[in-house]
């Protein structure tokens, strides 16, 4: 197991290199002038301002020229400068990231928790109104666009009802503490201010409402349809038949089970999330990787663009390397080999 | 008198419009074993799911199925969870599957005795454990405690499956086909290890086979179930020395016999009439040698026959040479 563990670990600087150097290539053969974001308008004319920006950036040089030098600064972890905010790639990464961390986060617990909830329960009643009722809701969950339902939450508990705050991470008189881990609940916690903690805690609900809403809706399908499976297996029957209530029968055997295959989607739907929450960080004003990352794409800010590629390739990578550790713990029939 | 461990009376079951079960008859004694045998289909495994109470609620179970005379159809489900397992065990067909492949063997063996006997502390539990291990002779008992199913043989599992029935001393073991995913050495100890077992605690077995060997070896009694009805019960020297139903005769023509040269081994003619399409009458009319016009137009009642038995067949008498007659010739 932990020979498997370090050989993942490995491998993994080498799958990185392969998706940047697919990133770069991307990146690079697009139709568009990065120095458009760099140059100002009344500049672009004025060809010794534009040669210098060229030269400034390295954009001068040709393409597997740039290739080896981004390549080799990545190798001893310069991740290079934006060319849209200026500050280092990794310093705008490490600002963005626990952002998102701290709400993707949120919203996978949210989500799994109440998304296996109902998917036990829909799968014990099988057919009942309690299924059709969490299977419409899921269903709406899962297929609703967050970019609306994102808008209607916060219209209805911010605006109607006022029992949540509106946009952002924090009230704007609040000072975010400096230097410590960035999710501003724990961070919070950590300096002891607990009015602080309230109001991160207050202002990360919705976001974290509306995507765990989409996560639930995945999960509790999955977890139904498996449940479903597992019930009908013959060690359920042999699990009642040495007399075993319903509670244990669902908790103790089939979700147990059911669990294993779930354990997939949770790990990629938490990987995706990473770069895919752009939609709720736009809404909620929430300044994470995925805001980042469009603003990165539209002003085909390079170094920007490579940065975001890196943390979403790890995390994949990271995320399914967890997935199958977690599977061979769920799972006795696994070996990792 | 006392009532008899197991009495199932007119048990019929039916899902939907389907009739599965009709009519069915039984009684086991303490300490005695009925064998209960058909083919695939017939209705076998479903009798016994009734039993235990373990059909799902959309399937309506009808007539009376009492333990010890205590009536155990309509009791809810509750109180059946209490009586499964403590009062009566049920093995299954296929060990391969019937353990919860993520738990361990001692996780379940634990389960088994602790629903049962909730106060029992933790390392009395484990002590417990151990000894129904070593009761069906598993060797390394200690060390299989800690094994997931899939670590075990087939025949190791079932001795799992045996151990967890007799978890609580049940009055009544229920084995479906017990033997019947085993290697055919593993077959013969399992057997033994189910004899032995009944004996020393005197528990009444009922046991689902489509072995008739394995039936007229253990059985005191046994019932011949085809397409969801009794067609003979008796005794096992009764039924099987005389048999009286055409269908009873053809299983047990078509057993091979080590003492007999026979060129081709008999078989009965067609298939079981599936569940939607039984025939009008006699059930196995279609397959009968013997039928008449009769066996077309109505169905035979159960009704007492020479040997002792009872046999559900219009020409019971006439219609199956005996078996000890065609021996002499």
């Amino acid at each position: 197991m932990t020979r498997y563990i370090v050989r993942r670990l490995l491998s993994l600087p080498l799958l990185l290199l392969g998706i940047v150097s697919l990133a770069f290539l991307i990146s690079h053969a697009t139709q568009g002038d990065p120095l458009a974001s760099i140059v100002s308008e009344r500049q672009m004319d004025n060809p010794e301002v534009v040669a210098a920006a060229k030269a400034r950036w390295g954009l001068d040089k040709s393409l597997p020229e740039q290739y080896f030098i981004y390549i080799r600064n990545l190798l001893s972890g310069d991740l290079g400068t934006s060319f849209r905010t200026k500050q280092p790639v990794a310093q705008d990464l490490l600002e963005r990231l626990p952002a998102t961390l701290e709400l993707v986060i949120a919203a996978m617990l949210l989500g799994s928790t109440t998304g296996i909830v109902l998917g036990v329960l829909a799968a014990r009643f099988r057919d009942r109104v309690i299924d059709h009722a969490a299977r419409l809701w899921a269903l709406i969950g899962s297929s609703t666009p967050v970019f609306w339902s994102g808008l209607i939450f916060l219209y209805i508990f911010s605006v109607v009802l006022g029992w949540l705050p509106g946009p952002g991470r924090l009230d704007a008189r609040a000072t975010p503490p400096e230097g410590l881990t960035g999710f501003l609940t724990i961070d919070a916690l950590l300096i002891g201010d607990m009015g602080l903690f309230w109001d991160a805690l207050h202002h990360l609900m919705l976001p974290a409402l509306v995507l765990g809403w989409t996560v639930m809706g995945i999960v509790s399908r999955l977890v139904r349809a498996s449940m479903l499976d597992v019930l009908s297996q013959d060690y359920i029957t042999a699990a009642r038949a040495r007399g075993a209530g319903e509670v244990r029968v669902l908790l103790n055997h089939a979700l147990r089970n059911a669990l294993v295959p779930t354990l997939t989607i949770i790990g990629f739907t938490f990987a995706y999330l990473i770069t895919g929450a752009v939609l709720t960080e736009a809404i909620f004003s929430w300044t994470g990787i995925g805001s980042y990352a469009v603003d990165a794409a539209r002003s085909l800010d390079y170094p920007a663009i490579m940065g975001v590629t890196i943390v979403g390739g790890a995390a994949f990578l990271l995320t399914n390397l967890a997935t199958d550790i977690a599977y061979a713990f769920a799972d006795p029939r696994i070996r990792l080999s | 008198m006392t009532a008899p461990l197991l009495e199932v009376r007119d048990l019929g079951i039916a899902i939907g419009a389907l009739d599965v079960v009709r009519g069915v008859d039984l009684s086991l004694g303490r300490g005695k074993t009925l064998g209960l045998v058909g083919e695939s289909g017939c209705g076998k495994s479903i009798t016994m799911l009734a039993i235990m109470g373990l059909l799902s609620e959309h399937v309506r179970v009808t007539g009376s199925i009492r333990l010890s005379g205590d009536e155990l159809v309509g009791k809810p489900q509750s109180a059946l969870a209490e009586l499964r397992g403590k009062r009566m065990a049920m093995i299954f067909q296929d060990p391969m599957t019937s353990l919860n492949p993520v738990m361990t063997v001692g996780e379940q063996l634990g389960e088994a005795i602790a629903i049962h006997q909730p106060r029992m502390k933790r390392q009395a539990r484990q002590a417990r454990a151990l000894d129904l291990l070593r009761l069906v002779a598993i060797p390394f008992p200690d060390r299989r405690l800690l094994q997931y199913p899939h670590e075990l043989s087939g025949g190791m599992r079932q001795r799992v499956m045996i151990a967890i029935a007799m978890a609580n001393d049940p009055e009544l073991l229920i084995a479906d086909e017990p033997t019947t995913a085993l290697d055919v050495t593993v077959q013969a100890q399992i057997m033994e290890l189910l004899q032995r077992l009944q004996a020393e605690r005197h528990m009444g077995m009922l046991l689902i086979s489509h072995d008739l060997g394995v039936v007229g070896d253990i059985a005191d009694e046994v019932a011949i179930m085809y397409a969801g009805r009794i067609c003979e019960r008796g005794s096992v020297d009764a039924v099987f020395d005389s048999p009286h139903h055409p269908y009873t005769h053809g299983l047990l023509a078509s057993l091979p016999q080590i003492d007999r040269t026979v060129g081709k081994l008999a078989s009965i003619p067609g298939a079981l009439p599936s569940l939607a399409s039984r025939p009008q009458g006699c059930r196995f009319h279609p397959r009968c040698f013997h039928a008449q016009e009769t066996c077309r137009r109505e169905e035979p009642q159960l009704r007492p026959v020479a040997s002792g038995a009872v046999a559900a067949c219009h020409f019971a008498e006439i219609a199956v040479p005996s078996r000890k007659a065609e021996e002499v010739a």
